[in-house]
């Protein structure tokens, strides 16, 4: 395989071990060094077959991602080399990360010579034989399997199958904008000459050669990139602040800490694609003045770290990181931190204080990071999906990034969707993309013929949407008249089956667990909150003493607590703490009051405020759920149809799970 | 034996400062699974931090144990759309067979169980993680099968 690290000819002085700055586009569109037609064939041919627009044998592809992973795709990916190694066939076989439709996982894809490539869901390791004996042996594409192919670029001359439908105009793809995701889940995230072939690394290059770091805030300012972590501060303007402030050592640090619950799109970027957010934080590392940099990511994602590693390596090697980057004079390195797993670590100051080996504690502000951050250096902390918007707009300029989105929201959001919806995975839309798209038309809506009820938005600082807002269109602002907010970006559907206040319940639970303990209201009001939740929740057989009027007497007072939680608390955790419960509280009322009032749980969720009775004339009286039951609450004679006492009942719902007559009735 | 094994960690972060501190006692527990009281003490004179602070840091995170866990460590998710998709019933189902609560490991010392708050496979929910090994899709049924699974491979002597 030609490899663009291959020198054209002799007449072409530089290579990765002595660039030049235009080394990238003399590599990809040159060469620029010199005039020879032979060397502009040579390259062109190296970067087409990069580009897999030439293979000279079959290419599978096989999405490794953590989530191809657990669906099982390495047990696809080992029986699949085993196939070809069984029936003799020369093929490459290359791991790619996660394309974004985690629903039909795993996902393999074909390249036959001369062919498109074809993308295959469903492929397990039982039937990937079949599949490849069919597109390799016999040359046609089981329909029930086709995901669909991928387009060739103009002028390439890959032929298309017949009869497959094309990958772009899937319900799931056709109505996406994939910038960040572009080449996740398509090329092979080890190589970093796959990358540059496809346009990586020109964005850097050309910022370091021709703009100063002013001019660069400047355009990321102009373009209106905001923070996509959760804040959405505008980063231009925050870079400005670490570029005024005058110091010999600035650091930049990627926050990769994707701590919410139900977001993975950093996982994927980093699995996926990792240059490109190696190129981002290139460039924001310029254009803050930066020399050092750290990407703060969760231990919890170990292939992603792998990624990394991988990645820093090979960027160190073509010379695109290091010292004297492409001869500009312009220095960086990069470390890897791993974060040891608290929530509260995705707060700036909380992670500043994680790198300097302390609790993970916020502390207050100002000073800001952007003045005194890490170490007591100006510091700028940026979210991964921020950093790989970046290589875009540098090389495209902000009017190309600010002519998609709304208003006061620029670019494109990817959103990680899970829950009850038939097409989880993770979706890069427009600024101003409506939630009913999102879930209707993306995401093929609910599955088994049940009603949406809500889409919780932005994790546990967030709030749930409920039906009459869908028509929302997406951005900062518009999500926080709802009550919600944009978060990292996570979107879990809910349907009728699911409880609100559980929800509420699960946030609240989750929160006062990762309270990091400094500031009170957080600490004490969260765990208050979570009290009053579970009290109300809890069913009449286990309340004593006066635990009936504390009930009521928290539910008095839990709005007033939350709002006091929301203006009191240190950092962006605590005063966002409250959210799930005012949100919940404000668009499901009716289903706190059936909790209360009426000791209910209109979803059938909260097991013990459940009630049970069994059928007279189902039950054929085996005995089994009197047995079972763990508080003796069933009576009856053998042969006879038994019946629950309702004082005894804990509501467990074991006599459901072990009665083989579905006689007993969960109301 | 353990006290060598932590002296070679540390001669690997020489004159370190509190900031490599997290990384040194992650490195401890990958090595050991835990971290024990004798590395807290170790790592506290290598640093020159008292072994309060170190012991500090490390209960904060969620990520160290400080009891050794089971040849088999299963993490159950209990992230959002996991909760959403019926982790609790999963995560029931495990105690239930296992006869263990979350941070405990059973007698035999084959299995042991941490809840923890998210994977990253949010759109194959509920997912289990078994010594980093995926199961995806999971129902309370099918606890069972997967538990048998590895006890079959922990008599086996195939644990990795």
């Amino acid at each position: 395989m030609a490899k663009l690290s291959d020198k054209c000819c002799q007449a072409c002085w530089h290579d990765w071990d002595n660039p030049c700055p235009d080394l990238v586009e003399c590599m990809t569109a040159g060469p620029v060094c010199h005039d020879s037609e032979p060397c502009k064939t040579k390259r062109q041919a190296a970067i087409a077959e990069l580009r897999r627009e030439v293979v000279s044998e079959p290419v599978l592809f096989v999405g490794t991602g953590t989530c191809g992973l657990a669906a099982g795709a390495g047990k696809t990916l080992a029986t699949a080399k085993r196939w070809l190694e069984e029936k003799g066939i020369a093929a490459k076989v290359v791991e790619v990360g996660c394309i974004g439709l985690c629903a039909v996982e795993p996902i393999l894809d074909i390249q036959m010579p001369g062919k498109a490539r074809v993308s295959f869901q469903e492929v397990s390791a039982d039937s990937v034989g079949e599949l490849l004996e069919s597109v390799m042996v016999k040359g046609d594409l089981p329909e029930e399997k086709v995901l669909g192919q991928h387009r060739p670029v103009e002028g390439s001359a890959l032929e298309p199958w017949q009869g497959a439908a094309w990958l772009d105009e899937h319900p799931f793809f056709a109505p996406q904008t994939r910038w960040v995701l572009a080449n996740c889940g398509i090329i092979d995230p080890t190589q970093i000459e796959e990358y540059i072939a496809r346009g990586g690394y020109a964005a850097m290059a050309k910022t370091i050669r021709s703009s100063t770091s002013a001019e660069l805030c400047d355009e990321i300012e102009a373009s209106g990139l905001r923070g996509r972590g959760g804040g959405g501060f505008v980063t231009g303007k925050k870079w400005k602040f670490a570029l005024n402030t005058p110091a010999e050592q600035k650091y930049l640090i990627c926050n990769a800490d994707e701590g919410d619950p139900g977001a993975f799109m950093d996982r994927a970027v980093i699995e996926g694609d990792p240059h490109r957010l190696l190129e981002g934080m290139a460039i924001a590392a310029y254009g803050i003045g930066a020399s050092k940099a750290y990407v703060y990511i969760r231990a919890e994602y170990p292939l992603a770290i792998k990624r990394l590693h991988e990645a820093i390596a090979q960027a160190h090697k073509y010379g695109l990181l290091g010292h004297n980057i492409l001869d500009s004079g312009f220095n960086l390195e990069i470390l890897v931190k791993m974060g040891a797993g608290a929530f509260v670590c995705g707060e700036e100051t909380a992670l500043i204080n994680s790198i300097e080996g302390k609790r993970g504690m916020p502390r207050p502000r100002p000073p800001f990071p952007a003045v005194s951050g890490l170490f007591g250096k100006p510091t700028i902390i940026n979210n991964v999906e921020t950093l790989a918007n970046l290589p875009g707009i540098a090389l495209k300029g902000a009017k190309w990034f600010s002519s998609v989105g709304t208003a006061g929201s620029k670019g494109t959001k990817v959103f990680a969707v899970s829950g009850k919806i038939n097409l989880t995975g993770l979706v890069e839309v427009a600024m101003g993309t409506k939630l009913r798209q999102i879930i209707e038309d993306i995401g093929q809506g609910i599955p088994n013929g049940r009603k949406f009820k809500a889409v919780q938005v932005g994790g546990p600082s967030g709030g749930c949407v409920p039906a009459q807002h869908l028509d929302i269109e997406i951005d900062y602002e518009s999500l926080k008249t709802i009550g919600a907010m944009m978060g990292s970006g996570g979107l879990v559907v809910m349907d009728d089956q699911t409880c609100m206040v559980d929800v509420a319940k699960f946030f609240m639970n989750f929160v006062q667990r990762e309270s990091c303990g400094k500031c009170i209201p957080c600490r004490e009001g969260t765990r208050r909150m979570l009290e009053i939740l579970q009290a109300i929740t809890r069913g009449r057989g286990r309340e004593t003493g006066s635990d009936a009027l504390d009930r009521f007497k928290g539910v008095m007072y839990l709005q007033r607590l939350a709002e006091v939680i929301r203006d009191t608390s240190l950092c962006g955790l605590g005063q966002t703490a409250p959210n799930p419960v005012l949100s919940t509280l404000r668009w499901f009322r009716d289903e706190y009051e059936a909790h209360i009032y009426e000791r209910r749980c209109p979803a059938g969720v909260c097991t013990e405020l459940l009630t049970y009775r069994i059928d007279a004339e189902k039950c054929r009286g085996c005995t089994l759920c009197a047995k079972k039951c763990p508080s003796g609450a069933i009576l009856g004679a053998p042969k006879s149809p038994h019946y629950i006492i309702p004082d005894k009942c804990i509501g467990c719902g074991t006599c459901v799970e072990v009665c083989r007559f579905d006689a007993v009735i969960k109301e | 034996m353990i006290t060598t094994e932590i002296d070679d960690i540390l001669q690997r972060h020489p004159n370190a400062g509190r900031s490599s501190l997290i990384p040194i006692l992650q490195e401890v527990q990958e090595a050991h699974g835990y971290v024990s009281k004798d590395a807290v003490v170790q790592i506290g004179g290598h640093l020159g931090l008292p072994a309060a602070k170190v012991y500090g840091v490390a209960t904060f995170y969620n990520q160290f144990r400080f009891a050794p866990p089971g040849q088999f460590h299963i993490q159950v998710c209990r992230g959002t759309a996991c909760h959403v998709k019926g982790s609790a019933g999963i995560l029931e189902a495990i105690q239930q067979l296992l006869k263990i609560q979350p941070g405990q490991t059973t007698r035999d010392g084959i299995f042991s169980l941490e809840v923890v708050a998210c994977i990253g496979a949010c759109g194959l929910a509920p997912v289990i993680a078994v010594n980093g090994e995926f199961h995806a899709k999971l129902t309370a049924e099918a606890i069972k099968g997967i538990i048998d699974e590895y006890r079959e491979r922990a008599t086996n002597g195939q644990a990795e």
